[in-house]
This record gives C-alpha cells, sequence and structure tokens, in this order.
C-alpha cells in the first residue's frame, strides 16, 4: 500500500508542473498590460516603464515563469496590487467558507443519493424505481438559481426558519453558522444527488446480479449486510470518482450560490478578482484551486484502492 | 432408498417469461435424497439442472415462477417465510457454485466470508470464529490458512478458491450440500481433488449432497444415485451402479458416449451428441430428445413418454424405445 501511494504521488510531479504552467499561461496572456492597470490610463510612459522593470514584466516569459515558480515553491503566491493582500492571506480568509459549504453539499447529496439509489436498485423496474429515476432526472434540469430561490422562498420568507443570506463565522456562533450554511448547501445537493443516484443505482443493479452476491444470500445473510457490505462497496467506485469530482469543483466555491447566499468564499474572490482585473490574485486563486483539485483525485485514486483490494495488488 | 428423505423435490416446474415467450427450465421434477445420501444430477447446458438447484434453493430470479414441493426436513421451502428460509440457509442447507471466480466477493477477505458465515448462523464470539475458520481452512486443504484469513480472492488460485468457497459451506456443519459444476471451472488436474475433497468430507459430516455435472465420469463411483435431466425433465433415474450396468434411456448412453477417452486412438472424432436441445420456450409434443435420438421412431415424435419404473428396483426411464429390451433398441 506504501509503494501504492509513493507511485501515485510520483505521478502528481508531471500533473502539478502542467497546471502551475497553464495558470501562468491563462493570467499571462489575457490582454491588457498589468502595469497599465495599476498605474491607470493616465500614466506617463516612463512611470510604466519603471513599474514594468520593477515587477519583471520586461523580462522574457520564460523567465518570468520561472522566478514565479520559485516564489511558489517558497509559498510566496504574490500580493494583491489592490489590497495589498497576499493570496495566501485572501484564501486563506474565504477558503473556510467554500470547504464548508462543498463539504454540507455534499453530505446532503450523499445523504439523499445512496438510501435512494439502493432502494431504487433493489426494487430496479418496479414503479417506485421508475418514479424515483424520473424525478432524479427532473431535478437534474432544475438549475441552482431557480432552486435557490425557491428553498429563500420556502425556508426563509414563508416559514421564517433560516435565514436567507449571510455569514456568521464558526467561531462566533456554530449553530448560526451552520444555519447559514444550510440553505446554499441544500441548493448544491438537490443539484447533486441525482447524478449521484443515478450512478450508484445503475453500479448496484449489475452488482446485485453477481454470482457472490447469490453466494451471499445462499449464505443466509441478513438482507441489510448482504446490500451494505457484500453489494454497497464493489459498486461505489463511480460514486466516488463523481464525489471527487464534485468536491474539486467545489473546492473553487460556486459563484452563483455564494453570490445569491452572500456568502463570502472562494466563488465571490475569483469574481471579484476578474472584475477588478487584479491577475496576482487570479492567478495565485486559480493555482490554489487546480491543486486542490488534483489532491482530491489524488485521494479518489486512494480510495479505489482502500474499496477494491484488485486495484491495492496491481491486478484488474 | 434408505430411511425418509431428507430432501424430496415433488412435482417441481419452474417457468421463465422471456421475451420470446414462457420458457419451461424445469418439468415436472421428483427427486429425494436422504440423509447421508449421494445423488447426481447429469445432463448437458440448458438442460435445467441448474435452474433446479435455484429451485431448491430458493434462490430464482425473481421473475421465476415455481410450482410443486421442496420438502426439507419436514418443511416445504416454497411456503417457508423468508426469516425461516435465511436461517436454513448456509445452517442446514448450503452450497457450492460452479465458479470460484465469481463467487466470492472480490473486495472482501477470505476471513470476513468466513467468519459472517459462522457468526450468523452459530453463537460464536470473534476469537472462536476466527479459530473455526483455520480449521475449516485447514480441513479442506489449504496451506497456511491463518495467512488466508487476511487475503482477497484474487491473491488465490482458482482451485483455492474453490476450496474456500466449500470451506464456507460446510462452516455450519449443512444436512445437505448442493455442488452446482464445482470442478467445471477448474483445471482437470485439479477437478478430482475437489471431487475427493467434497466425497471425504460428506462421509466424514454424514451429510446429505447433490452433486450437479454434465460428466457422467464425475458421478460414477461418487454417488448412490443418478437422475440424467433433459430439456428440463428427468429422464432416466437409477442408483449408480444400476445406471452404468443397465443403461436404458439412449440419451444417457449419448452422454457417457461424449466423454473423452484416454485411451482413444489420436485424431478420433469425439462422439458429441449431433444437434441441439430443443428451444425450451417451444415444446415439442413427443419425446424432447426424439430429434437427436438414433432409436426414434414415429411414436416417439408423437407420445411424450412417462417416466415409468423399469424392472430392477429404483430404475426409472422415459423411454419407448430403451436399449437392450425385447421393445427398444439395440445398444
Amino acid at each position: 500500500m506504501l509503494g501504492f501511494v509513493a507511485r501515485r504521488l510520483l505521478y502528481l510531479v508531471p500533473v502539478l508542473l502542467a497546471v502551475s504552467l497553464l495558470t501562468f499561461l491563462i493570467a499571462s496572456l489575457l490582454p491588457g498590460d498589468l502595469a497599465y492597470t495599476i498605474l491607470g490610463d493616465q500614466a506617463t510612459p516612463e512611470k510604466v516603464a519603471a513599474l514594468r522593470h520593477d515587477m519583471g514584466l520586461d523580462q522574457p516569459i520564460w523567465w518570468r515563469y520561472l522566478s514565479w515558480l520559485g516564489n511558489v515553491l517558497q509559498g510566496d503566491f504574490g500580493r494583491s496590487f489592490r489590497t495589498g493582500q497576499t493570496v495566501l492571506q485572501a484564501v486563506t480568509e474565504r477558503l473556510p467558507v467554500s470547504l464548508e459549504l462543498m463539504l454540507l453539499a455534499q453530505l446532503g447529496a450523499l445523504t439523499i443519493g445512496i438510501p435512494l439509489a439502493i432502494a431504487c436498485a433493489v426494487r430496479s423496474g418496479s414503479a417506485f424505481d421508475r418514479f424515483m429515476t424520473g424525478s432524479a432526472f427532473s431535478m437534474l434540469s432544475v438549475p441552482a438559481f431557480l432552486s435557490a430561490i425557491l428553498l429563500i422562498y420556502l425556508f426563509a420568507v414563508e416559514l421564517r426558519w433560516l435565514p436567507a443570506t449571510g455569514y456568521i463565522p464558526f467561531h462566533e456562533d456554530p449553530v448560526g453558522n451552520l444555519r447559514c450554511f444550510l440553505l446554499p448547501a441544500l441548493t448544491l445537493a438537490l443539484g447533486e444527488w441525482p447524478v449521484l443516484m443515478r450512478v450508484l443505482r445503475s453500479d448496484m443493479i449489475q452488482t446485485l446480479q453477481e454470482d457472490y452476491i447469490a453466494m451471499a444470500r445462499a449464505k443466509g445473510l441478513k438482507p441489510s449486510r448482504i446490500l451494505l457490505v457484500h453489494a454497497l462497496k464493489p459498486s461505489s467506485l463511480t460514486l466516488v470518482t463523481v464525489t471527487g469530482i464534485n468536491i474539486g469543483r467545489l473546492i473553487g466555491g460556486t459563484v452563483i450560490v455564494e453570490s445569491i447566499f452572500a456568502l463570502p468564499g472562494i466563488g465571490r474572490l475569483l469574481l471579484s478578482a476578474i472584475f477588478t482585473r487584479d491577475l496576482i490574485i487570479l492567478q495565485g486563486v486559480v493555482l490554489i484551486v487546480a491543486l486542490g483539485y488534483v489532491m482530491i483525485n489524488f485521494i479518489v485514486d486512494l480510495l479505489y484502492a482502500v474499496l477494491d483490494p484488485r486495484i491495492r495488488h496491481g491486478h484488474a | 432408498m434408505t430411511g425418509p428423505a431428507l430432501l424430496s423435490v415433488e412435482d417441481v416446474s419452474v417457468n421463465l417469461p422471456t421475451p420470446r415467450g414462457n420458457l419451461r427450465a424445469v418439468d415436472r421434477v421428483d427427486l429425494s435424497v436422504g440423509a447421508g445420501r449421494t445423488l447426481g444430477i447429469v445432463g448437458e447446458s440448458g438442460c435445467g439442472k441448474t435452474m433446479l438447484s435455484r429451485a431448491i434453493l430458493q434462490l430464482l430470479p425473481k421473475k421465476a415462477m415455481l410450482s410443486g414441493r421442496v420438502m426439507f426436513d419436514g418443511q416445504d421451502l416454497v411456503r417457508l417465510d423468508r426469516e425461516r428460509l435465511r436461517k436454513l440457509r448456509g445452517r442446514s442447507l448450503a452450497v457450492v457454485f460452479q465458479d470460484p471466480m465469481t463467487s466470492l466477493n472480490p473486495v472482501l477477505t477470505i476471513g470476513t466470508q468466513l467468519i459472517e458465515t459462522l457468526q450468523e448462523h452459530l453463537e460464536l464470539d470473534g476469537v472462536a470464529a476466527k479459530m473455526r475458520s483455520i480449521e475449516l481452512l485447514a480441513a479442506v486443504g489449504i496451506p497456511a490458512p491463518e495467512q488466508r484469513l487476511m487475503q482477497y480472492p484474487h491473491q488465490l488460485s482458482g482451485g483455492m478458491r474453490q476450496r474456500v468457497a466449500i470451506a464456507i459451506a460446510l462452516s455450519c456443519e449443512p444436512k445437505l450440500l448442493i455442488a452446482d459444476e464445482p470442478t467445471t471451472a477448474l483445471d482437470v488436474t485439479i477437478q478430482a481433488q475437489i471431487l475427493d475433497l467434497l466425497a471425504r468430507e460428506q462421509r466424514r459430516r454424514h451429510m446429505a449432497m447433490i452433486i450437479i455435472t454434465h460428466d457422467l465420469g464425475v458421478v460414477a463411483g461418487r454417488t448412490d444415485e443418478v437422475a440424467v435431466m433433459y430439456a428440463g425433465r428427468v429422464v432416466e433415474r437409477a442408483p449408480t451402479p444400476d445406471l452404468f450396468k443397465r443403461m436404458r434411456m439412449p440419451y444417457t448412453e449419448a452422454l457417457l458416449a461424449a466423454i473423452p477417452k484416454i485411451d482413444a486412438k489420436p485424431h478420433t472424432p469425439l462422439p458429441a451428441i449431433s444437434g441441439r436441445p430443443p428451444d425450451p420456450t417451444r415444446p415439442l409434443k413427443g419425446c424432447s430428445f426424439s430429434p437427436r435420438c438414433r432409436y426414434a421412431w414415429a411414436q416417439c415424435q408423437i407420445e411424450k413418454p412417462p417416466l415409468a419404473d423399469a424392472d430392477s428396483p429404483g430404475h426409472q426411464y422415459a423411454c419407448f424405445r430403451p436399449l437392450n429390451t425385447a421393445v427398444g433398441a439395440p445398444a
């Protein structure tokens, strides 16, 4: 298992290099000169040239990439020229919000998706199964902004159970913090459980036809054990993949949901960086989000090995 | 048959609805096995022998329709409620499936799969169950059983996996073991070992056993009684020595002839049974084997021969032209 982890970690190196290069290129190939953006259009050419020299913008692009990469490797992702905040500060401030939202949304989606998938797979083809698969399909086509508005209307306006918008830090008021996150997390979960449910359902239906399930029944095991131990584990590889992709996507925050519910997450940080042309923040945040994505996929690979011993031992 | 039957299959039929119409997989089968006895069920692929074994275990596909009675130890398994059936399976009624590559769960250790059966049916704590698992693995001839408990099925060879499956089946001292083609998926060199293991454990534990196979060679010398199935029906049934001595059914003869002979000259064509079994969704009016039977005459195509008693005790066959009889064909 240790060898497996080491091998996988080694594969990460070229991926991470490619990610950093792409991130750098995206930011530097954007039209517009950073020096002009900072100094404004009233700046004299001398001032611009001086700033370009200070920032190293007059150097060739490969040199700029290497020196930026060197700084990044030392933990220096740069500093916003607008707020003076470093990228790391900005991200550590916003990341917990996006992470909490992501975590709650995934928990919600899995809590809805897994039991329904199992229930449908056991009765595949029944009226219940057809109804649930149909509803999942229609849920899939509801956009997040619509379900967000409906949830706000129901839980914040009509029932007045939860706040419509706003953010309270966890250390100030844990319960209030959770209440803030419930509606946005539910909004995201509503968009995701149908995918999880459909993926797990179809894998589970296949697994239930395997000989080893007939064997488990012939052994006289309890139906709950057959479903949860013998069938769920080998059926969950695709589920883990999809969940991993969702998590990776949500590390970067969700612009729409964070905006609707006024949550100060990564999504809103990126959005404002784009509007203010704050390229340093943009570049740093994109890199950190991409790193997170790569790490999540690395963890998903490890999870495969945990779930299926054949992968761990290099078979199959 | 000595003593009352442990298992008796009474007038069992299995029908499967398919897109092409109703498929009659098992057609009014009567069979029985006494405690400590061995029954062989023989027939080629698609003759309904596996469906019959699934019918006994009540593990048929959801769509299948089962009629008749399966009396086991005084209870009708067909009408038994789910919970009582579950307590019986794995405990008194165990099975070894055909393919050990697919019948063990690939993501659970051998230990988990053994211990869960023990703990489901016997009141054993973790340590006792583990000790017993080690004993069982050793009993079925697995070297270094303690290490095996931690391993996964893919780390074992096919023969070893089938031994594990047998250990699981034997774990709760069942009264009846159904071995469904237990050696078909294995190397020829392993087959005899597995069959001998099954025979030894059967004698030692005095359990009843049903061996399902397509190979008459497997049942010869290893069973007390043989039932030959064709197109869902039992077409010949006899005590094993009697079957080989006084074979009556041309299909049984053809099955026996189809076993490759080790002393045959090189390049001798295999005496395969020509043609294929009839389409089970389109039952024939007459004897199902008549299109392939070299002794068939007009009556065989019009009427279905009943399973009737032969002259020797316990021998039954369904044929109008039984081999080596006055009315029948020369063998």
